[in-house]
């Protein structure tokens, strides 16, 4: 199917994701070492490397974006370029690493690849990881396309090197995701540099980090002085009415609807060359910053005294386009704004994501509904289990934290049962830690873990649970119970979620146990590694009294029939969306959801 | 710095004709990106500049799918900017709906499935006579809005050829006759594109999509698919009024009636009786009533016919 991404010969010309690109130019810059943990919209970088032989580098999924960090950081110790990718809040996680690798630098290559996420397309929040790069004083890099993905990843590694610093290339939703043309290079393997051994550079304790972070502080200096004359800073002479300051795929928005405007396009978003965006500001009658997010380049030019523009006419929030750049521009007064649209009078139907038929996180919410207890969850899939019809989740904050905040809520002296609901894959993430807490502290909890033995949200990525490496081959598998056992949980229960009588019955049993107690909800993922298909059932119609119990599934492949009862739809099922989990007809109290063969 | 003006450019940004911008759109697992790759790879077979965008977050999730497809011999921007989309192929009906704001007014060819894949959240009333929340235009509704519009069963065409899922190619070739490229260039893109056990079909489904598609635009009658109001009939919702009869005496709180109310709308008071305790929510469906072992309680329903009222 994919022929394209199959590898080609160096000087091809290949549409590229962005994702694919930014493997593409780490691969061509010769990187030994690649870690990460999926997340979206980063998650096809690391699938991506993986396709290279193995003999070219090693590749793993990590259990979180941390220890992927750390991987990367051992391997460029050890003298080969290596990298680590993560989406934009992968990075909070990874953040303790790289605050601490910013002052001991690089040695090899060290490359970091953050996917924002603007408009918020599939995260918990849009943070702007510019910010973060300069707070942790490392140098960022911003492709506007696939072509300069590749280029500017490949770009990352020498830059690792000649200024001896860890590099994040930030990438945002709309560029990992977007295919373009990408001109294509050799792969150059650079020597091993052999292992750092410097332990005054290498080991932070206090002494060395006060010799390491005035180094740090000069460093920024020199990457500046760099950015005035290196190509990524590129100055586009048109129109002097207005200049924009641009960068990233705002960039191309702006070409897109001010083709004649005079512009700056920063590759690197800090730390930025500074004489140069003088002399442009110089060169225009008003200065525009267009920014994705926050107003990074603008609140950095403004505070070198200059009458920067932006925020007051571009969003803070959400994804830039053309029609946004433009609306903004007209504001500000350099434009004519865009014909208003007229109006066709169509409401859209609201189509939000669902679980899929025969999800297993469907049966274990369902029962968890019926317990009404307070339920803190965690980042998933299952998060869809927080609206109508399953409506059982109160909490989601992010990734590993529903154990801590149930402990929590039991301190409190909650009335209601608290359970915290956590997938196979984030509870490996960073759910062991907080379990740890539950037990030590001794709190009143029942931690249900979902296991559908694979990274489902993302894609279907394997992890330390399901048995497999990133590349497909065999590794030693997690037991889940074990665990438990391990940290000191003398009440853990197995569970099949597609049994809901006994789901149910298993959480009434927990609930009442004193301490923590852990329901493992096992059933795989209906998509992922595998797509499950079993004999559909059906509606007997004459049977259905148009109840519609089962439709508390919110199942996809549940709908109306066109037949009434009582001037109620009756209800029908799409056999080939059903794949036969038996769900609905555990819950329908008229049985007439049966095989199709006897229905 | 690399400072040199970018003369050429700006003397060729005048001439450069705007590039061409086609939306795909559809439900997860549809196809929606197989069709736009093919779409980006006939771009490059005729030489352009070529960007395709998608978001797929959440595509698995029976959510939203919807690419941009731009090709031109410059290409910025990877979105299309809404009112500027020269075509917009719709792999389900009201995806469709959802994005015909996004092609140019006056010209904007619309290509859409007229087949439904109705979503949960639709169904979700269960109050007597409800109508499904499902978009409501028609056909010949909808073409009536668009420059130039094509409504098809393509499922029921590629369902015809033996796999309704290569009803994406059909349209695909409904496109094809409002774009320069050579027959011959699509089949060879559908050919690279497509694994092998479904190859014959889906060249057989985008030759059956560019027939009905040359077909339809010599006779406007053909443009839309006329078995679709024979498929969807939409009632008015009559009024209905709910009162449950709970005799307390009866009832001895064993919970069945509160566990089993479908809008959970029941629950049990201090001295363990069933009350009806969110009254609005009722939708008087009586499998309380038939499933009280004690007989404890009566739902009585009321239609108000606006007619006669």
């Amino acid at each position: 199917m994919n022929r394209q991404a199959r590898l080609q010969a160096a000087g091809d010309v290949l549409p590229l994701m962005g994702n694919e690109a930014i493997a593409r130019g780490a691969w061509e810059a010769g990187v030994k070492v690649a870690a990460a943990y999926p997340g979206t919209p980063s998650t096809e970088i690391l699938e991506s490397l993986a396709r290279y032989p193995a003999t070219d580098l090693y590749a793993e999924w990590s259990t979180n974006e941390k220890v992927a960090l750390d991987v990367a950081i051992g391997a460029a110790l050890s003298g080969v370029r290596a990298i680590a990718c993560m989406k934009h809040v992968g990075l909070n996680v990874a953040s303790d690493s790289l605050m601490s690798q910013s002052y001991i630098g690089a040695h090899a290559g060290l490359v970091l690849v953050v996917c924002d996420d603007p408009g918020i397309h599939s995260s918990q929040n849009e943070q702007d990881t510019r910010l973060f790069a300069r707070f942790a004083g490392v140098p960022v890099l911003e492709p506007s396309d696939a072509q300069e993905a590749c280029d500017f990843t490949r770009l990352a590694f020498e830059l690792s090197e000649a200024f001896d610093t860890p590099v994040i290339v930030r990438s945002t939703t709309r560029l990992s995701h977007t295919r373009s043309v990408v001109r294509v290079g050799e792969r150059v393997v650079p020597p091993s540099k052999g292992f750092v051994d410097a332990p005054g550079k290498t080991v932070t304790i206090p002494a060395n980090a006060r010799r390491l972070h005035p180094k740090l502080i000069a460093r920024e200096a020199k990457l500046a002085a760099w950015f005035e004359t290196s190509p990524l800073t590129r100055w586009e002479k048109g129109d002097r009415r207005f200049g924009v300051v641009t960068g990233s795929t705002a960039y191309l928005y702006v070409k897109e609807v001010a083709p004649r405007a005079s512009i700056l396009k920063l590759g690197a978003a800090y730390p930025l060359p500074e004489e140069t965006i003088r002399a442009f500001a110089a060169s225009v009658d008003r200065l525009l910053v267009v920014e994705e997010l926050e107003p990074v380049l603008e609140t950095a030019i403004r505070a070198m005294g200059l009458p920067a523009e932006g925020k007051a006419f571009f969003p803070r929030l959400g994804e830039l386009s053309p029609e946004l750049v433009r609306a903004g521009l007209a504001a500000a007064g350099l434009m004519e704004a865009a014909p208003a649209a007229i109006p066709l009078g169509i409401e859209p139907m609201a189509r939000p994501p669902v679980l899929c038929a025969g999800c297993p996180h469907t049966g274990a919410y369902l029962a968890l509904r019926g317990i009404e207890a307070r339920v803190a969850g965690d980042i998933g899939c299952y998060t869809l289990a927080a609206v109508e019809p399953l409506r059982s989740i109160d909490t989601t904050v992010c990734m590993g934290a529903s154990i801590g905040n149930a402990v929590g809520m039991a301190a409190t002296g909650e009335k209601k049962p608290v359970v915290a609901t956590i997938g196979d894959s984030t509870f490996l993430h960073s759910g062991i830690p907080p379990l740890i807490d539950a037990v030590y502290n001794q709190a009143n909890i029942t931690v249900v873990i979902l296991d559908n033995a694979i990274t489902a949200m993302t894609g279907g990525q394997d992890h330390p649970g399901t048995g497999r490496t990133l590349r497909g081959e065999p590794a030693p598998k997690v037991d889940y119970e074990a665990i438990c056992r391990a940290v000191g949980v003398d009440w853990v229960r197995r569970v099949d979620p597609y049994d809901v009588g006994h789901m149910y019955q298993t959480l009434r049993e927990a609930i009442v146990h004193k301490g923590v107690s852990v329901v493992i909800s096992e059933r795989p993922c209906v998509l992922d590694p595998v797509k499950i298909k079993g004999a559909p059932l059906a509606v007997a119609q004459e049977g259905c009294v148009a109840c519609q119990s089962c439709m508390n599934l919110g199942c996809p492949a549940l709908t109306w029939a066109d037949g009434l009862y009582d001037g109620r739809h009756k209800v029908k099922i799409d056999a080939a969306a059903c794949i036969g989990c038996t769900l609905c007809a555990q819950v329908c109290p008229s049985d007439c959801i049966q095989p199709m063969a006897l229905a | 710095m690399s400072a040199e003006p970018q003369t050429a450019m700006e003397a060729a940004a005048g001439a450069v004709s705007p590039a061409r911008n086609v939306m795909v759109v559809g439900v997860g697992g549809q196809g929606v990106l197989m069709i736009s790759k093919a779409l980006a790879l006939i771009g490059q077979t005729q030489g352009l500049q070529v960007k395709q965008s998608e978001v797929h977050g959440m595509a698995k999730r029976g959510g939203v799918v919807f690419s941009h497809v731009r090709f031109g011999e410059e290409v910025w921007s990877p979105t299309i900017a809404k009112g500027e989309a020269d075509a917009l192929i719709a792999l389900e009906w009201a995806e469709g709906l959802r994005w015909i704001e996004h092609l140019r007014p006056e010209t904007g060819v619309f290509i859409a499935d007229t087949r439904r894949i109705v979503p949960p959240f639709a169904c979700r009333s269960r109050r007597h006579g409800a109508p499904m929340a499902y978009a409501r235009e028609t056909p010949a509704e909808a073409l009536e809005k668009v420059g130039e519009g094509y409504a098809l069963d393509a499922t029921a065409i590629a369902t015809g050829l033996g796999e309704p899922r290569a009803a994406n190619t059909v349209l695909l070739g409904v496109l094809s006759i409002s774009m320069d490229a050579p027959v011959a260039d699509w089949l060879a893109v559908l050919d690279a594109l497509t694994p092998q056990k479904s190859r014959a079909i889906n060249l057989e489904a985008f030759k059956a999509g560019r027939a009905w598609a040359e077909a339809a635009r010599d006779d406007p009658s053909l443009r839309f698919d006329a078995g679709f109001a024979e498929r969807v009939a939409y009632a008015d919702a009559p009024d209905v009024s709910v009162a449950l009869d709970i005799n307390a005496a009866w009832c001895k709180g064993c919970d069945i009636c509160v566990k089993l109310c479908p809008e959970r709308c029941l629950a049990l008071d201090a001295q363990q009786v069933a009350y009806l305790k969110e009254p609005q929510a009722c939708t008087g469906c009586r499998v309380c009533e038939w499933l009280c072992p004690d007989f404890a309680i009566a739902v009585r329903t009321t239609v108000h016919d606006a007619r006669t009222a």
